[in-house]
This record gives C-alpha cells, structure tokens and sequence, in this order.
C-alpha cells in the first residue's frame, strides 16, 4: 500500500459502504459508545448482573460477525489457509462480541433502571 | 454468585476522550500550496488512470487549463472482470459513468482523439476539434485485437462453448453462461493467453483456477479436464510465481501446455489451432476462453509515439521507465497499459505511476525536475480458487516486494488475500480514481 494515511483509510472505508452507511455506522458506534459511557457515569458503577448477560451475548455476537463476513465475501472456514487468516478470523469474531456486549449492556441500562 | 462492582473514574474517561480526539485529528501530510500557472495540459483517456491524475492535478494547480477526452462515456472498473466471469459479481458491479468521476473546473470532451502532432503540439478529437497543449498525458488503454484469432468473433461470447472476460463487463457475464455451463456437464476446457504483453498476466490464471474450483466444488471434477495454454515457456512472467503457479496446477490436476498460442478456432466442430514451436497444432475444446493479442489504440501508433526498436508489432509509447516520460518530447507522459515499460498493466500499477507523473508534471511547470521514480510496481491478488488468493506484488527486476511483509505471505494461499480483492479492492481503486490513494 502506497501513502497509507489516515485519510486514505477513511477514503477506503467510505468506499467500501458508501459515504452514508459509513458515516452512519460511525456515528451508531460513537452513539453505542457514549450511550455506554453515560450510563456507567450515570450509575458510578458496573452492574455485573447486567454484565453477565452481555458476556452470554458474546459467542453469538462473535458468531454472527464471522458468518456476517464470510456470507459477503462468498467464502468459509475451509478457506482458512495461514496464521494471519486465523488472527483475522479471530480479530472478526472479538470485534462481533465485544460490540455485541456493550451494545446488550448499554440496552439494558437504558431500558431497565439501575439496580443496585 | 457474587457480583463485584467496577467504579470507573472521571478522569479515565477524560483521557480516553483525548485519545479519541487525537486519533481523529491525524490527518494525511500536508500539500503545498497549488501552482498558479495557465499551462494547457490534455489527457487523452479517463481510464483509471487519467481520472486519477485529473483529480490530482487539480489540487495541485490553480488555472491550469485541463482537458481530457474520452469516447467511452461508462466507466469500468477491470479488476472485477474476473468475478463477473466465475459468476461471483454481476456485470453492474463493474459499470459506472465517467462524469460522475470528474472533477469540476475542467473540460471532459466526450470523443476519442483522432490525432497527434507531437511537433506542432496538438491533439484533435474525432469530433474534428483541434487542442493545442503544453503538456500531455496519453492514458487511452489498449486495444483488444479480436480480429487476429481468426474464426473468432464477439458475437459467440456465451454459447458454443466460448468465454473472453476481457470484452467488457456484458461478455464477462456471457462468459460466465458458457463457463457455468462447462462446470456442470464437463468436457475439456482449455484456458488461452496472448503472446502479446497484457493486462493484467494473472486474469487468465485466476480464470483458470476459479472454474477448475467451481466445478470441483458442483462435484464435477471427474468430468472436467483443464488445460492452460502458455504462451511460451513459463505461466507467470515473474520465475518465483511462475513456479508457484506449476506447483499448483499440479495439484489441482490442470495440464499446462507450453508454448501454445491461440490462432484461430472452428466454433461449429468445436476446435481451435494453436501456434506452437513445434508448428500448428489443433485441440478440441467443451470450452475455450479467448483472450486476444493486445495492442497500442492506432491514434498512438500513427502518432510517431511509440517504440520504434520495440514491441514493433504491439505499439507501446517510447517512455523512461522510472519517470514515464517520452524520450522524444518531454512535454508528453504515458499512463497505464500504452506505456511501454516491461511490467504494469494493472490497476495498481497506475496506482503507484500516477503519483511519478503528477510529480513531474507539476515540477516541469514549477521549473523544477521532479524526483518521484517508478519502479515498476505491479500487483495482482492472483485467485487460487473461490475464497482464497496469493497477493502477488512485484517489480521491473522480478523481485518480490509485499506489502505486508512477514504477515501476508506473497506465495501462500490466503482468505486475507481474498478479503481484499473482494472488499478492499473496489474500495482503494474508487479512492485512487478521486485522487486520494
């Protein structure tokens, strides 16, 4: 890759989803994230009971994530041909479930109020 | 069960706020202030690579008078052409306009140029408009010589057994019709390339090895003989790969058959005469895939432009290979497939020679030299089968030159190589076009 920048990763992913989609998923992971942060700050605390269902949330996340890419790519496990292919997989499927559990645990503080 | 409490500080997020920030506002390094000057440049294609210089050029100069021509109004994104082929992408996945590429403050003339007259500095389209230039830049592609294979024609693209994913984003769907076709009912396949230079060298490889996968993967394979017509004695133009590549038609149960040039074809018996040093020999076939000699657009050839001592049959422009500049006339640079330099007929080829010509462009009328090389960088995710890929990536002297060393492997079999032609790649291709990558 020639003049790998910032800039240019950008320009990639704005490519690779459309300028909308992108922005949007961009601006749905900031909101998920603050959303996040403003109900530990809200709470001062973690609330482990609403924690582990967001970790019981994780191996579907990491799941649907690598069957996610592998459905859009028109490729499977059988593909799998070198380390850096298991790193990416697994890269996939961590990405899938940590989002997948803030995502769980931020809807659970929103909807229900904090217990303690 | 327990549940213990986790109390997370004001402060922590206040720094993690921070590095967020600081990661946003890395941008890119900063280009100089654009050159005032009223040079009249024309580009004659807005290919890849035309378009991507134009949307470079732009930002560099201020009132620079830009033209660039080209007759085809849709433009085509070739790396996808392969896909189309083996039924992965529609044809629609390679089809866009050319306008909507186009920056804005410049003239697109929709025709072909007609002429050149490197003496008297001018260019004049098919429309009869005649354009005087300071600097130009010849970036119109190659012509698909489909006359020379005598018997063959566009038209049977799809039935009779016969495949040419080169045509365009329709004959790469027709190809895909008597691709599929051969997949399911078997027979011989027999997989050509030129003994011209070409696009792309590894399009008919990857052609080869998708519809070999395809029908292994429809349970075909008994039913299926593959045979990959060389054009002379190796299968790839780098000797490393080259190898690699007989490693695995070896396993995989293709035939090579060296030395073998396509030279015409019976499309009613099904059968097709091949060049050899041997003297002509005839094959039959269930299915062919044709991909004709290529050669410079005549514009250049008449033009007194090419290399005269050269690749006399094919055309390509007399240019320095590290800057891309005619050895002639100065004031004149080539881009992409025209340019006659050993390696570099892909888009990531133009990827890197876009920059060089930018360069020298803009220092030329800055009064400077420019010192951007080319080293003729060539790239190619060569599909080893449906889902996996070696990133092939090479230069003029036949060195290997990964990208990601140490982590991508050039010469294995990779999903990540995949990945990328199948979703990175359209994306860094549209950021190249826009002048961003």
């Amino acid at each position: 890759m020639k003049d790998l920048t910032f800039t240019t990763l950008i320009a990639v992913f704005e490519e690779i989803f459309g300028r909308g989609l992108f922005w949007a998923m961009v601006v749905a992971a900031v909101a998920i994230t603050v959303a996040y942060l403003y109900v530990l700050v809200r709470d001062r605390s973690m609330s482990m009971r609403k924690f582990l269902l967001a970790q019981l949330s994780m191996p579907f996340g990491a799941i649907a994530a690598v069957l996610f890419v592998q459905m859009i790519t028109s490729s499977g496990f059988r593909d799998i041909g070198g380390p850096i292919d298991l790193i990416v997989l697994l890269g996939v499927a961590l990405l899938g479930a940590i989002g997948t559990a803030v995502l769980v645990y931020t809807l659970q503080s929103l909807i229900r109020s904090p217990t303690r | 069960m327990t549940y213990s409490d986790f109390a997370p500080s004001r402060r922590m997020f206040l720094g993690l706020a921070a590095t967020g920030v600081a990661a946003a506002t890395l941008g890119g390094p900063a280009r100089s202030a654009p050159i005032k000057t009223s040079a009249r440049i024309v580009i004659i294609g807005a290919g890849a690579a035309g378009t991507a210089l134009v949307n470079r050029l732009v930002d560099r100069l201020d009132g620079a008078a830009i033209t660039i021509l080209d007759a085809r109004a849709e433009h085509l994104y070739q790396p996808g052409l392969s896909l189309v082929a083996a039924g992965l992408k529609p044809a629609s996945y390679t089809q866009s306009r050319t306008s909507d590429w186009l920056p804005g403050g410049i003239t697109y003339i929709n025709e072909a140029a007609a002429g050149i007259d490197p003496e008297t500095r001018t260019v004049t389209t098919s429309g009869g408009q005649k354009l005087d230039y300071d600097f130009l830049v010849v970036a119109p592609g190659l012509v698909l010589d489909h006359d020379a294979i005598e018997g063959f024609s566009l038209d049977l693209v799809g039935s009779n057994g016969i495949g040419a994913l080169y045509a365009g984003p329709d004959h790469a769907a027709r190809t895909w019709q008597a691709a599929s076709k051969f997949t399911q009912e078997g027979g011989v396949g027999i997989f050509t390339r030129p003994a011209t230079e070409m696009k792309c060298a590894g399009a008919p490889l990857k052609h080869t090895f998708l519809i070999d996968d395809i029908a292994r993967t429809a349970g075909n394979a008994g039913k299926t003989e593959i045979v990959y017509a060389a054009n002379n004695q190796s299968l790839f133009g780098v000797p490393i790969v080259s190898e690699k590549v007989r490693m695995l038609f070896e396993d995989r149960g293709i035939k090579p058959a060296y030395s073998h040039v396509l030279k015409s074809i019976e499309p009613g018996r099904q059968r097709a005469t091949f060049a050899t040093p041997d003297g002509d020999t005839e094959l039959e076939y269930d299915y062919l895939h044709v991909i004709p000699p290529q050669r410079a657009p005549d514009v250049i050839r008449q033009s007194g432009l090419s290399w005269a001592d050269k690749w006399t049959d094919q055309g390509w422009v007399e240019v320095d290979q590290q800057t891309l500049r005619h050895l002639r006339y100065p004031e004149i640079f080539a881009l992409g497939d025209v340019a006659g330099v050993p390696k570099g007929k892909t888009a990531a080829s133009v990827k890197w020679q876009v920059p060089v010509v930018e360069d020298h462009l803009v220092a030329a009328i800055d009064g400077r030299e420019g010192s951007e090389t080319y080293n003729g960088y060539t790239s190619c995710p060569l599909i080893t089968r449906v889902g996996r890929a070696m990133l092939i990536e090479f230069d003029y002297k036949n060195n290997l030159t990964p990208s990601f060393p140490g982590i991508i492997a050039p010469l294995e079999e990779l999903w990540i190589s995949w990945l990328m032609k199948e979703v990175a790649l359209k994306a860094t291709y549209n950021a190249m076009l826009r002048g961003k990558a």
